[in-house]
């Protein structure tokens, strides 16, 4: 059964439906789209679907290796205008259909108003065990 | 039955134990509890089992696992309260025509591969039921938490448990259900292609069919290439350069007498021309002196059984070695490029003929889109290898 990761962006995705940013949402909105995420991921986990989820902080820099015995090297805070990953949500499902129904679910979160936020997720299958037989 | 091939490498393995839960299933069903309840129960048993069996092996194991799934069942009839009485009640009212009267558990097997059931549960089911797995292992199995297998597996039961007994799935979807599980397993510490053999090997001693033999036949002999399919690091290494010495020459000749006992019969099915490919291949001393032209009239029969793309795409390659390159790329030229493995198929056809500029951009094209890691190493190495680039590390430059 194939697993896809479903991405959700703080920025970089195209302009969603609803685009009110989330910084100007009322605390019941807020509470309405975090229960609507939580419930989402419940019916998962229901269903039998569900492997792990997390969210993102906004925080955050690149890091990389700078040679033997020297410490790492890092460049931070990201750029303003660099594609940030908000949270992600791996799932296990029997076809690419379902992956893309469950991630146009998830894009109906309240935003603004209570209206669907139709946010962009971005879907991206995971790579799979080589299957046996190929010829 | 089968025993030699299912507990390699499992030390938590209790011999003996996964063979009997069917047929305890099986026994409390004929009490009269329903399919769900005995299933439950019977899990429940097995937990226990692999628990207490290694420091107290009991003398009875199957009468050790009815009883501990009875009292399972009891245990979960108290603590369900008096909703669950009434179900109880009519559990143990036999259901009409619904208990199976023999003892055999072949209507487990077709329950389980139910068509109203997906094929991740079906699979899943499968194991949980037939091939005596617990929740956990079958979790890890497939890379997901087991409170989501254990959903997955109960929803397929909640979908069934309306099904009467006496009219499952009918012998196809059981044989998909074992195909997608030989070939689509993760290699972790459940070894599900040996599972799927020991339980299509279970199936061959309940039912006579031609396909059931076919499939057992095909799962032996691409089992028998297991440990040469695989270089270091995990690298795969394709049919043309395996060491045939690595190959099991037993399960080759199992394999090939179970295929020619079936092929006898006169009832053709897509599995066991899939075997009679394999077989052709195994029969070879070298990849040289593979008989081509014999494979290609299999996968001539391969496609007016299924027309598929992806069989018309590997007869076009059979196609390619027995006439010649140009042969099989006219014959690549008439079906579906989205089809999976076609880019790598075209590329392998352009190299062997000599078209090296339009070979290496294809086999980096194929390496954009294959499903699996190895697979998109092993593509992107043959990129790198027309370019003759030196060495190998460079994981971008395939993929430009």
């Amino acid at each position: 059964m194939p697993k896809y990761l479903l991405l959700k962006h703080y920025r970089g995705g195209k302009t969603p439906l609803n685009d009110v940013p989330g910084d100007q949402w009322t605390a019941s909105e807020w509470e309405a789209h975090v229960a609507y995420m939580d419930e989402f991921a419940d019916r998962l986990r229901d269903s039998g679907e569900f492997v792990a989820s997390a969210a993102l902080a906004m925080d955050g820099e690149w890091v990389r290796y700078d040679g033997e015995g020297r410490p790492p090297v890092t460049d931070g805070p990201f750029a303003e205008t660099k594609d940030l990953v908000a949270g992600w949500m791996l799932i296990d499902v029997d076809s690419y259909d379902r992956a893309l129904g469950l991630a146009s679910d998830l894009s109906a979160a309240p935003g603004a108003g209570g209206r669907p936020l139709g946010e962009w997720l971005e879907v991206r299958p995971v790579m799979e065990p080589a299957p046996t037989m190929t010829e | 039955m089968g025993r030699e091939v299912s507990h390699e490498g499992d030390p938590m393995e209790e011999p003996g134990l996964r063979e009997r839960v069917p047929h305890v299933v099986n026994t409390l069903v004929r009490r009269g509890l329903s399919f769900v309840a005995a299933e439950d129960a019977v899990q429940a048993a097995l937990v226990r089992a692999v628990e207490v069996w290694p420091q107290d092996p009991p003398g009875n194991p199957t009468g050790w696992l009815v009883t501990a799934a009875w009292r399972a069942f009891l245990d979960q009839v108290r603590s369900d309260g008096a909703r669950a009485l009434r179900e109880e009640r009519s559990a143990v009212e036999p259901q009409p025509g619904a208990a199976p009267s023999r003892d055999d558990t072949l209507w487990l097997y077709f329950l389980c591969a139910h068509p109203a059931l997906t094929p991740s549960s079906a699979v899943a089911l499968t194991l949980r039921a037939v091939g005596g797995l617990t929740t956990r292992q079958i979790a890890e199995a497939y890379l997901v938490p087991e409170a989501t297998m254990a959903q997955r597996i109960s929803r397929a039961k909640q979908r069934i448990a309306g099904v009467g007994l006496d009219r499952p799935g009918t012998v196809t979807t059981v044989l998909r259900v074992l195909y997608l599980l030989f070939n689509e397993g993760y290699s972790g510490d459940i070894d599900l292609a040996a599972e799927a053999i020991r339980l299509t090997r279970q199936l061959t001693a309940q039912i006579d069919e031609t396909e059931v033999s076919g499939l057992l036949a095909l799962m032996l002999l691409h089992h028998a290439r297991r440990e040469a399919r695989t270089g270091t690091g995990g690298r795969l290494v394709p049919l043309s350069e395996q060491d045939r010495g690595l190959w099991d020459t037993r399960l080759i000749a199992e394999g090939i007498d179970l295929l020619q006992k079936a092929l006898a019969r006169e009832r053709r099915g897509e599995y066991q021309v899939q075997a009679a490919i394999a077989a052709l291949h195994a029969d070879a001393p070298s990849a040289e002196e593979t008989d081509w032209p014999q494979i290609v009239e299999w996968y001539d029969d391969l496609v007016a059984l299924t027309g598929s793309d992806v069989v018309r795409t590997n007869r076009a390659v059979a196609l390619g070695e027995a006439e010649g390159p140009r042969a099989g790329l006219a014959a690549l030229a008439a079906i579906d490029g989205t089809t999976p493995r076609y880019a790598a198929a075209s590329a392998y056809l352009h190299e062997r003929a000599g078209d090296l500029d339009i070979a290496a951009p294809a086999y980096a094209e194929a390496a954009r889109r294959a499903t699996s890691e190895a697979e998109r190493v092993h593509l992107e190495r043959q990129a790198v290898r027309l370019r003759g680039v030196q060495g190998w590390g460079r994981s971008g430059e395939g993929s430009t």
